[in-house]
């Protein structure tokens, strides 16, 4: 039982983790919201100290309307879309492999793992250069070498192209959660229905999905928190030209480019206020688990 | 009972699985080759730059021109340095939230991952604009302090959930025995959390390794990391190949060795604990 005395000591050793997550969250979050009701326009002399324009919720609707707005909002669709059906389909079908009798099986999950461990800059110019290269790049010869002409990945087909680098980096994560819920699956189960002249396209749909949705929701909303902040992939590779320009990079592009504060900050409320709608959900699960 | 499987069935099994497996790890493979070869190797046709000379040449030239070790000395200060004071100030949260949990526990666990979720770019302008105040602009000790607070959730769950492992029946005999707290952190909790302790480090270190958000936004030459310093090579007058190649060799081989060796922490760390 604890007592009344290691409870205040408790409360003592959270205090530090405590404060210093609420400092972390209030302080910049506030200083967000209080930006977006201002006209803050830096390199035109708007200062703090020479107070700011109360503009209401100008920025905001000013943010929706903008020519840049529904372009960006698609573009986050696509790249997020994109990546967790990529991720999650070959990732299902990959931890269903791996999870077969094979020889090697401890070498081939680190071959399949490693790319999660590729700091996101030397993925993304690593692709761009070496593989994506409309001139030098590895497609570009493969494609002469069949007499095709070479594709001009980033600019052509910039968001597929985003879609492949940003797969081959979540990949590895999708697939190694889905091959923990494949390991805990019941092999009797499926023997089972398998005597019972289930084929193996209605063992798969029947017991093996059911048995996988919780372990591919938690994928899914995983994944979108941070698919949904990409930000290192395009920067290096497009810097948000041929349409790759996601909300994301919109608003880093209001704030520290054009240096329009109010207005990104107005973007940065909408983009929070999206990742948590996304969180709430995660947020359940985990709850649940948690009581378990 | 395992599944009886035919030599025939394993052998395409591993075929399969080898081939793909081969796949994509090839980008990772191409990269070590291609930092071998000569810059005019480099651009060859795939099957000319496999049969051309080695060479040990762009390893030195990367770090004589661009004073790569500075980088990755950066790299090592911000990952470690994050990390460790990450762990100073979870180990107590995590072991009161383990050992002497309230109602209100699962709630403020919950609120602490829920900070993990907060979009970096909506907070971008505060946190630059706080870092030119304080003079905290490009330089180390600024991040370190970032890199920490978006790592403290994952590090207090991850210490939560392995210190939760430890019966607790082993704390109340220790008391019985007579031992204080602080000989009860000592020695009998110490040897029972060092291995998920470990795992904590582990996963921690390379998340802030790779971190590619606050690095780059908020460093310029002096206190860039390797991922910013990589991000550098994206200007067409720095484009080499091999050197490119070889700077990212030396830039993901060490986290990828750890990598590997942290797959299961990797499930743990990252679910939160909602898939087992």
């Amino acid at each position: 039982m604890a007592t009344q005395h290691s409870r205040s000591a408790a409360r003592l050793m959270m205090a530090p983790a405590v404060v210093l997550l609420l400092g972390w969250m209030l302080i910049p979050l506030s200083m967000t919201v209080f930006f977006s009701f201002k006209k803050f326009l830096p390199m035109r002399g708007d200062s703090m100290a020479n107070g700011l324009d109360w503009v209401g919720f100008d920025n905001y609707a000013r943010f929706i309307s903008s020519s840049a707005f529904w372009p960006s909002v698609q573009a986050t669709l696509v790249l997020v879309g994109g990546v967790l059906l990529v991720t999650i389909v070959l990732g299902v079908a990959l931890a269903m492999l791996l999870d077969q009798p094979m020889w090697g099986q401890g070498v081939v999950r680190i071959l399949v793992i490693a790319p999660f461990f590729v700091m996101p800059t030397v993925s993304a110019l690593v692709w761009k250069n070496l593989f994506m290269d409309p001139v030098n790049g590895f497609f570009a010869h493969v494609w002469r070498s069949v007499g095709a002409t070479p594709i001009e990945w980033l600019s052509q087909a910039s968001l597929p192209s985003l879609v492949l680098i940003v797969s081959w980096q979540w990949l590895p994560f999708a697939t190694l959660i889905l091959l923990t819920a494949f390991q805990s699956l019941d092999q009797e189960q499926l023997e089972a229905a398998e005597m019972d002249g289930a084929r193996w396209p209605q063992r798969f749909v029947f017991i093996v999905l059911p048995h996988l949705s919780r372990a591919i929701t938690v994928v899914l909303l995983i994944q979108t928190i941070f698919l949904l902040s990409i930000f290192a992939e395009i920067f290096v590779t497009t810097q948000g030209s041929f349409g790759t320009k996601t909300l994301t990079y919109l608003i880093y592009q209001r704030v520290l480019e054009s240096q329009n504060v109010g207005l990104g900050s107005a973007g940065g409320v909408y983009a929070i206020i999206l990742a948590n709608i996304v969180a709430i959900f995660l947020m359940r699960i985990v709850g649940k688990n948690l009581d378990a | 009972m395992a599944r009886a499987v035919t030599t025939r069935r394993k052998a395409l099994n591993t075929a399969i699985a080898w081939a793909i497996g081969l796949l994509i790890f090839f980008p990772i493979l191409w990269i070590i080759i291609m930092s071998f070869k000569s810059e005019g190797d480099a651009i060859k046709a795939p099957l000319d730059v496999l049969t051309s000379a080695w060479t040990f040449e762009n390893y030195g030239v990367v770090q004589e021109r661009s004073n790569y070790s500075r980088h990755f000395f950066n790299s090592v200060l911000l990952a470690f340095g994050s990390t460790l004071l990450g762990l100073i100030v979870a180990v107590p949260a995590a072991w009161a939230m383990a050992f002497v949990p309230s109602k209100r526990t699962k709630d403020i666990l919950l609120w602490m991952l829920s900070t993990k979720m907060l979009p970096a770019v909506g907070v971008l302008y505060p946190i630059y604009l706080l870092f030119i105040q304080l003079g905290l602009l490009d330089s180390r000790a600024g991040l370190v302090i970032v890199l920490m607070l978006i790592n403290l959730p994952i590090i207090v769950w991850m210490l939560y959930t392995y210190f939760r492992e430890i019966p607790g029946e082993i704390l109340e005999a220790a008391r019985m025995d007579g031992a204080n707290l602080r000989k009860e952190i000592l020695y009998v909790l110490t040897p029972m959390a060092i291995p998920g302790m470990a795992s904590t480090v582990l996963l921690n270190i390379i998340l802030a390794w790779n971190e590619a958000f606050w690095t780059l936004n908020l460093t310029a030459a002096k206190a860039a990391p390797l991922t910013a310093f990589i991000a550098s090579y994206s200007s067409p007058e720095g484009l080499f190949y091999a050197k490119l190649s070889a700077a990212s060799v030396m830039a993901i081989a060490p986290i990828l060795v750890m990598g590997w060796f942290s797959q299961k922490q990797l499930v743990r760390g990252l679910t939160f604990g909602a898939v087992k």
